[in-house]
């Protein structure tokens, strides 16, 4: 099971630039604010993708649920 | 029925209403908190949206996903594009974007109770009733 630090870190290291901030009680549902440059321009739906694609094949297994919120830095 | 004739019913679907809905159970008895809540804010906003449940035949939730690269239900769509999950919906209902990219009503202040307070029509041609 991932730590609320190992879904920061990997979220960071998979969009250069981000920022990450991650809450989990039972380190199998997060909560998950992602702040990135690489947002700017692109629809919720892009957005969300570039976070989601980081878990491919982990969501819904050994992450259940990614409650997820995308900003671009102002 | 084969997976791929799904994924055509699917997208012909998503083509033909201007705003769908997938989720699991219906807008009067929504089987999922995620479902149940993305139905209350477009029912608040007294927008009309066509819906499908993903329940009946798991291969409809499997056919959607691949068809949108999205691997959550609800699922939301206008004019033929994703808009979103519960979250992104939550967020957009929140700072008024929903209305706005849905074409309701202007969504400001209370929104107006839905007209006639009847249930959202199911979609015209509902997958599941031609999956028999």
């Amino acid at each position: 099971m991932p730590s609320a630090d190992e879904v920061k870190s990997r979220i960071e290291a998979g969009i250069p630039g981000a920022t990450a901030e991650v809450q989990t009680h039972d380190e199998v549902h997060f909560d998950v604010v992602v702040r990135a440059g690489a947002f700017e321009g692109l629809s919720r739906v892009k957005q969300h993708r570039l976070v989601m694609d980081i878990f491919d094949g982990e969501l819904g297994g050994a992450i259940h649920a990614l409650a997820l919120k995308t900003e671009v830095p102002t | 029925m084969s997976d791929n004739e799904i994924r055509t019913l699917i997208a012909q679907a998503i083509e033909e209403n201007e705003t769908i809905l997938f989720m699991k159970g219906s807008p009067d008895a929504p089987a999922c908190g995620f479902s149940a809540r993305t139905v209350a804010m477009l029912q608040q906003l007294a927008t009309p949206f066509a819906a499908v449940d993903v329940l009946p035949d798991p291969r409809i939730r499997q056919e959607l996903s691949a068809l949108s690269n999205w691997p959550t239900i609800p699922q939301l769509f206008h004019k033929g594009e994703l808009i979103g999950g519960c979250d992104i919906v939550t967020e957009m209902y929140e700072n008024g974007e929903l209305g706005e990219a849905l074409g309701a009503p202007a969504q400001s202040g209370p929104a107006p109770a839905p007209a006639g307070a009847g249930p959202a029509p199911a979609a015209p041609m509902g997958i599941e009733n031609r999956l028999g």
